[in-house]
């Protein structure tokens, strides 16, 4: 067991993430072809206007659930809203923020638009800490828009065309879809206003999704209202990212590396639990930590992937006999 | 009338009349001389694998070799300065940060009386022209670090030295402070460039940043056995080492701590104990003991402490933390050894301490510290100055603080040294008393 972790400890993470991504990517969108259906309630942008997907995620659903009149909503046959909101918080609390890192498929496409980047050798580009403040919450309006949005249209105070609202506006909607060949949701919907709206919004908000992946990494992330849902249910979860202030020496070898640009990952000192909202659990930071221990992700508090000198000098190249 | 015409008497009293230059460099090697033959002599049973260090500093200092031929020399000014960037240039960083006493008393004459030692002693050694191990010297940079430093540049650059300034912030909180040095050292990276003529390259950087990080994962490795009770090497012979890195060769450097890890732990698996039975574990901190003035570790030593960790520039800070890149392109290796210099960087200049005191709290845990002994050069403003805080964050911890004032002078030796002693003494009588009322209970 103990040769176990100190194998994972040096681990080259991005191999095993890229590898991971992948087989979770087949999973999600082609998994129809596969016979594989792991339901309606995954707390990743699997969407379900891709037939082929081989889970859905939960905001569909969940839009559609709410929206049903207050009477019924808050009556016994929304058994069901009950069920499927605590079947997504059990896929939820397996993975923690996970999710976002190694299984939703519009997080693995943002970093094979990274990756395109980097072959092209163009740099990154970055937030200044004042618009990051500002522009990440923005995702928390988006989450205001999935839950509050039905509920106000159950309450009959918001018209049909509202329906499915977050969806509408939604690029995983246009994109996923795509991987299968169905290129039918690049349409703006001329119904009614509101849809003309909504749907103009999706498709500039996917063309958005593309450019802005290419330049900042995960660009998407900062304004995803899943990535906000699982930050209020993470102190559920069972995977913890924890730090130990104490060890830490602010070098910011952590942040530097994260693609979220979380300051307090090297800033803060006195947190034991570092995940934030932005947070998409890559596990980039505890694998750039040179400081033994100071990160560590634990599993009902024992530590699967902790930070260890040996293994920052091992993913370096700097260990003794590397010549690379 | 020419040198050879004179009459034999007149020539044999000029004779005696001494080269000023000889004449330093000759009180500099007894100096160095001194200090090294205390340092090898004076204690029992060094580990064999140190031999190449003494013999170094034997050479370098004592004789006056010069190890470097050929590449372009770069003068460096205090730890900040990037070394990454100038070994991808294919130069080699000298650090002239100076230990010699003589030389603070040829400097003297540039500065205020009660002014830094080390940066007396450096002007003192640039206006003698004399560095040690290389001939010469092509550019000297220097970061905006501390008040003493800063303003010895014009002194410098009035001794017709060409000298390269980098522009460091005082804050390293703020993202401002993170941007603004990021740009420095860019800048820096393409003006080097630009006057060694040659062009950086992503694999030169690479391999630039992987042999610094090599070097500085053998100085962990060696600190790891340093925690370990009894402790199998003396902090005198890890001075040595690292002030050996400010300018030997790196890879060699690298491979031959490699040699002492090897024989150290070789030592402790037999259960070597370097220092005394009871000798107490001290943590330095403070101004940089810079060879040969190696007084206070030689003191402490001496006076049957053992130094197991240190917390000063010629030694930790220079190695702690380490480059981490994400995207190995230049764009990004520049900026991640800028973000090296910077963020972890626990020197006194900084507005904040907060890293300082939470970096020796968390020495004094990891190498079972018994007591610290903080030095300040007489002079230097900002180690003056936060003495009050760390002694404070010591008196938190339980940690007993020995605070001392000193230059470069030997003459303080004598009551120095009873200060010393007497500390270790008491750290001593702790350390039983403690033991005892453990055992009681």
């Amino acid at each position: 067991m103990n040769r176990l972790l100190e194998k994972i400890q040096r681990a080259d993470i991005r191999k095993f993430r890229f590898w991971i991504q992948l087989f979770f990517f087949v999973l999600f969108v082609y998994g129809g072809y596969l016979a594989v259906d792991l339901g309606r309630e995954m707390p990743i942008f699997s969407c379900g206007y891709d037939h082929e997907a081989g889970g859905m995620c939960y905001f569909m659903p969940l839009q559609h659930q709410l929206a049903r009149p207050w009477d019924r909503l808050f009556s016994m046959a929304s058994l069901g809203v009950l069920t499927a909101f605590l079947t997504f918080l059990a896929w939820f609390v397996i993975f923690n923020k996970a999710w976002c890192g190694y299984a939703c498929p519009l997080g693995t496409i943002q970093d094979w638009m990274t990756a395109l980047r980097k072959r092209l050798r163009i740099p990154y580009s970055s937030y200044s800490r004042e618009s990051f403040t500002k522009l990440k919450k923005i995702k928390y309006i988006f989450l205001a828009i999935v839950v509050i949005f039905p509920l106000l249209l159950g309450a009959g105070l918001l018209g049909g065309e509202w329906r499915g609202a977050f969806c509408k506006m939604c690029p995983g909607r246009l994109i996923t879809p795509m991987f299968v060949g169905d290129f039918s949701q690049w349409t703006i919907d001329f119904s009614n206003k509101t849809a003309i709206f909504l749907t103009a919004f999706g498709i500039a908000f996917t063309v958005l999704f593309f450019v802005g992946s290419f330049v900042k990494k995960r660009f998407f992330c900062f304004f995803c209202p899943m990535s906000a849902m699982h930050y209020i249910f993470s102190p559920f979860a069972l995977l913890r990212l924890k730090k130990e202030g104490d060890k830490c020496t602010k070098c910011g070898d952590c942040y530097r590396v994260c693609d979220m640009q979380i300051w307090d990952i090297a800033d803060d000192v006195t947190s034991k639990n570092i995940l934030r909202d932005d947070c998409i659990l890559c596990l980039k930071c505890v694998a750039a930590c040179p400081e033994e221990d100071a990160l560590h992700l634990d599993i009902v508090n024992m530590a699967l992937f902790r930070s260890t000198k040996g293994g920052f000098a091992k993913r370096m190249g700097f260990e003794e006999g590397d010549n690379r | 009338m020419t040198h050879s015409e004179q009459p034999a008497k007149i020539q044999r009293r000029q004779r005696k009349v001494e080269d000023p230059k000889a004449r330093h460099r000759r009180h500099e090697a007894m100096e160095a001389v001194k200090m090294l033959d205390n340092l090898r002599h004076n204690f029992a049973n060094p580990p064999t694998s140190m031999t190449y260090f003494y013999d170094l500093f034997e050479r370098v200092y004592c004789q006056g070799e010069k190890i470097h031929t050929g590449k372009p020399m770069v003068g460096t000014l205090c730890i900040q300065i990037p070394y990454e960037v100038i070994y991808a240039l294919d130069a080699v960083p000298v650090r002239l940060c100076n230990g010699f006493h003589t030389d603070e008393q040829s400097g003297g004459e540039f500065m205020p009386a009660k002014s830094c030692s080390l940066v007396k002693a450096t002007l003192g050694m640039l206006k003698q022209r004399d560095i040690p191990a290389v001939d010469k010297l092509d550019f000297m940079i220097h970061p905006t670090t501390c008040d003493q430093k800063t303003k010895a540049i014009s002194l410098i650059e009035e001794m017709e030295y060409e000298v390269y300034h980098m522009e460091f912030p005082r804050v390293k909180e703020s993202e401002e402070s993170r941007e603004y040095w990021r740009r420095t050292v860019r800048k820096f990276t393409k003006d080097l460039s630009r006057s060694l003529g040659r062009k950086i390259t992503r694999k030169k950087l690479k391999e630039a940043i992987t042999r610094v990080g090599k070097a500085q994962v053998a100085y962990h490795r060696l600190n790891e056995l340093r925690k370990l009770d009894p402790v199998p090497i003396l902090g005198k012979d890890v001075f040595l080492i690292t002030n050996a890195f400010f300018f030997d060769e790196i890879e060699r450097w690298t491979q031959k701590v490699h040699a002492v890890c090897d024989e150290v732990e070789r030592r402790a698996r037999e259960g070597f104990n370097a220092a005394g039975k009871r000798s107490p574990r001290i943590l330095y901190t403070g101004s940089p003991p810079i060879f040969p003035n190696l007084k206070l570790p030689y003191m402490i030593e001496q006076a049957d402490g053992v130094i197991v960790a240190d917390e000063s520039c010629s030694a930790n800070r220079l190695f702690n933390d380490m480059v981490s890149v994400d995207e190995w392109f230049l764009y990004d290796m520049v900026d991640a050894v800028a973000d090296r210099y910077l963020k972890g960087c626990t020197c006194p200049i900084f507005t904040k301490n907060d890293d300082r005191k939470r970096r020796l709290a968390e020495l004094a845990e990891q190498y079972n510290v018994d007591g610290v002994v903080y030095q300040s050069f007489a002079g230097c403003q900002v180690y003056e100055m936060e003495q009050r805080s760390i002694q404070q964050e010591m008196e938190r911890l339980g940690i007993p603080m020995l605070y001392v004032e000193t230059d470069y002078s030997p003459g303080q030796g004598g009551q120095l040294s009873t200060r010393i002693e007497a500390f270790i003494e008491s750290l001593k009588v702790r350390k039983r008393r403690q033991n005892h009322s453990k055992e009681e209970a």
